[in-house]
């Protein structure tokens, strides 16, 4: 690392472009975003800045404090599924051997490489009402249904009438399984690098001194793997909560969350303002998340120097 | 192994041998990859429009009839100019910021760090939002109407400031592999500033360079968010076609279609490995 003072020249020279680039393509839209959230409509095509609060108080209309309700509870279950499964989907590659390791990551990243809007669209034929899901669970149904009946319980009709399809499409559970779908990879890799880096004799120190299975895995493993579990929360969490393509495709229009708002305020409704001002809200809400990843990453920092 | 036996061989942390844990990283992975084989599956499927659903056996018509599609082939080749033309120059602007990062020590620092990594991590509709209404404010959604392959021009903006900083963090991480005795040795030597970085240090991170550029290239050809929002009504890329294809009917030509990218990015993928295995064995 060399300070900048004897070669100034170099350093502006390569620093200045990504700089100006940033600046122009980044802030200064980032800025009319802003500037445009205080602004109205003046005509169909020109849009004033006023300095009216007018867009964010729109925000506290109670259909769109209920979509981001829903934007909200959507991502949040959908990052509780992708950490329960991903939890021990990451220990088994953890745990695996030396020449498996890469070999496993690889099968979980690749799905993540192809195309999102690819992905979605395929699960347009998994969850339909006559989807590939359902052809799943149909078979299952019969299978027990037949074994009930060779057991002699069939008139008890302990399974219904028959079997009905689970309805996904145009429903939040489709809409959560499509997000899981696609952030489940984004989850596995932060545990998946905790536990690597984890020190594994301290699981042998809770096993020599008594403590079960069970007892080692809660008070032991969950916690040192917390942090990663902590980034993997996060990391799912900011891009479930600005899904666009998911509730569109999935949500077939019934489930809307914010960023379908913010692409009907663009494409249909021709509100820029109002529109700037919930992607403004989003991205508040975006930094918050981080600041509490890096205060987090702080005190863990400052704890580990102290032992 | 079976799924049975007694952990006695294996120690008690062993737990890519429990069986309960492998079975959900087994159901986990068929999660993940059934949307993907039943879609290429279904794009040999000889149905009808709208009846995507039901198999009525085996063609490829709709391979012939997605190649034969002209709009589609525009679209994957506005999709594929885009690609290469925000790769270069995400891959120049990626490897300055990695250098400046990695060599130099300077004030405010951790804002220039922030700033570059801003793009990384906010939502992607944010991006978009702003980029289009960027645009507008200075006139340039009209770009639309103007000659190949200018009207790209706004897109190819887009996805550099996306791409870039996921490239540069690349580069970073190659660079810090690299010995700075190497670069005093030359030096010693005799050698110039810009001899050591022609002759040293830009050998040294190719590798990265290469890594950084399939990687750019990827997230361009995947990005569907940003574009929709930045492209004008006559400048089309393949996932937007795509996007209004399901919107209109969905067809098995739309699944053909998607195998075809879905192959190119294995293939791209499996070119970025063996770059980094042969990066790691040297």
């Amino acid at each position: 690392m060399q300070s900048i003072r004897n070669n100034v020249g170099v350093f502006l020279s390569f620093s200045s472009p990504t700089f100006i680039w940033l600046i122009l393509f980044f802030i200064v839209p980032l800025g009319i975003v802003w500037l445009y959230s205080f602004g109205e409509n003046v005509s169909l095509t020109e849009i004033e800045t006023t300095w009216t609060l007018d867009n964010y108080r729109r925000m506290l209309e109670p259909e769109i404090l209920k979509l981001m309700g829903r934007s909200v509870w959507l991502a949040f279950a959908s990052t509780i599924i992708c950490l329960l499964v991903g939890f021990p989907m990451a220990l088994v590659i953890a745990t695996a051997s030396p020449n498996a390791k890469p070999w496993l990551l690889l099968l979980i990243m690749l799905p993540f490489w192809t195309n999102l809007l690819i992905r979605t669209y395929a699960l347009l034929n998994i969850l339909g009402t006559r989807g590939r899901l359902n052809d799943l669970l149909r078979w299952l149904y019969e299978q027990a249904d037949a074994l009930i009946n060779t057991i002699g319980l069939g008139n008890l009709g302990l399974l219904g009438d028959g079997f009905t399809p689970l309805k996904m499409l145009g429903t939040p559970a489709g809409v959560i399984y499509g997000i899981v779908y696609v952030s489940l990879p984004f989850a596995i890799l932060p545990i998946y690098s905790s536990l690597e880096r984890m020190d594994k004799s301290l699981l042998e120190a809770s096993m020599d001194l008594g403590g079960s299975q069970w007892q080692t895995a809660k008070n032991v493993l969950i916690p040192l793997a917390m942090p990663g579990v902590i980034t993997a929360a996060i990391i799912t969490f900011i891009p479930a909560l600005g899904q666009f393509l998911t509730p569109d495709l999935l949500g077939r229009g019934q489930v809307d969350m914010i960023a379908n708002v913010i692409e009907r305020q663009f494409k249909r409704a021709n509100d820029w303002p109002f529109g700037s001002a919930i992607s403004l809200t989003l991205l508040y809400a975006t930094f918050m998340l981080l600041a509490i990843r890096s205060f987090n990453d702080a005190a863990r920092a400052k704890r580990a120097s102290k032992r | 192994m079976p799924l049975f036996q007694k952990n006695n061989t294996a120690g008690p942390f062993d737990y890519s041998r429990k069986w309960l844990l492998r079975m959900v990283f087994i159901v986990g992975t068929v999660f993940l990859y059934a949307p993907i084989v039943v879609l290429i599956i279904f794009s040999f499927n000889d149905s009808k429009r709208g009846g995507n659903i039901i198999w009525k056996g085996f063609t490829t018509k709709y391979y012939t009839k997605a190649f034969g599609n002209e709009e589609l082939m525009l679209a994957f080749g506005n999709s594929l100019t885009i690609a290469v033309a925000s790769t270069v120059i995400s891959v120049l602007l990626g490897a300055l910021t990695a250098i400046v990062l990695w060599r130099f020590r300077f004030p405010f620092k951790p804002v220039y760090e922030g700033l570059v990594s801003l793009p990384i991590v906010i939502p992607e509709i944010c991006m978009g939002v702003s980029l289009a209404m960027f645009f507008s404010q200075m006139g340039w959604m009209q770009t639309g109407d103007s000659h190949w392959p200018f009207n790209l021009t706004n897109i190819i903006i887009a996805h550099i400031t996306f791409s870039f900083p996921f490239a540069a963090m690349v580069i970073r991480t190659r660079l810090q592999s690299f010995n700075r005795e190497m670069e005093e040795a030359a030096k010693d030597l005799g050698a110039s500033e810009f001899r050591v970085f022609k002759d040293i240090l830009l050998p040294h991170m190719k590798p990265g360079l290469v890594a950084g550029a399939l990687l750019a290239f990827t997230l361009s050809l995947d990005d569907f968010v940003i574009t929709f929002f930045t492209s004008g009504p006559n400048t089309v890329t393949f996932p937007v076609k795509i996007y209004s294809m399901v919107r209109f009917s969905v067809t098995p030509e739309i699944n053909a279609a998607s195998t075809v990218l879905i192959i190119m990015t294995l293939v791209l993928t499996f070119i970025a490995l063996r770059y980094q295995r042969v990066d790691s064995t040297s």
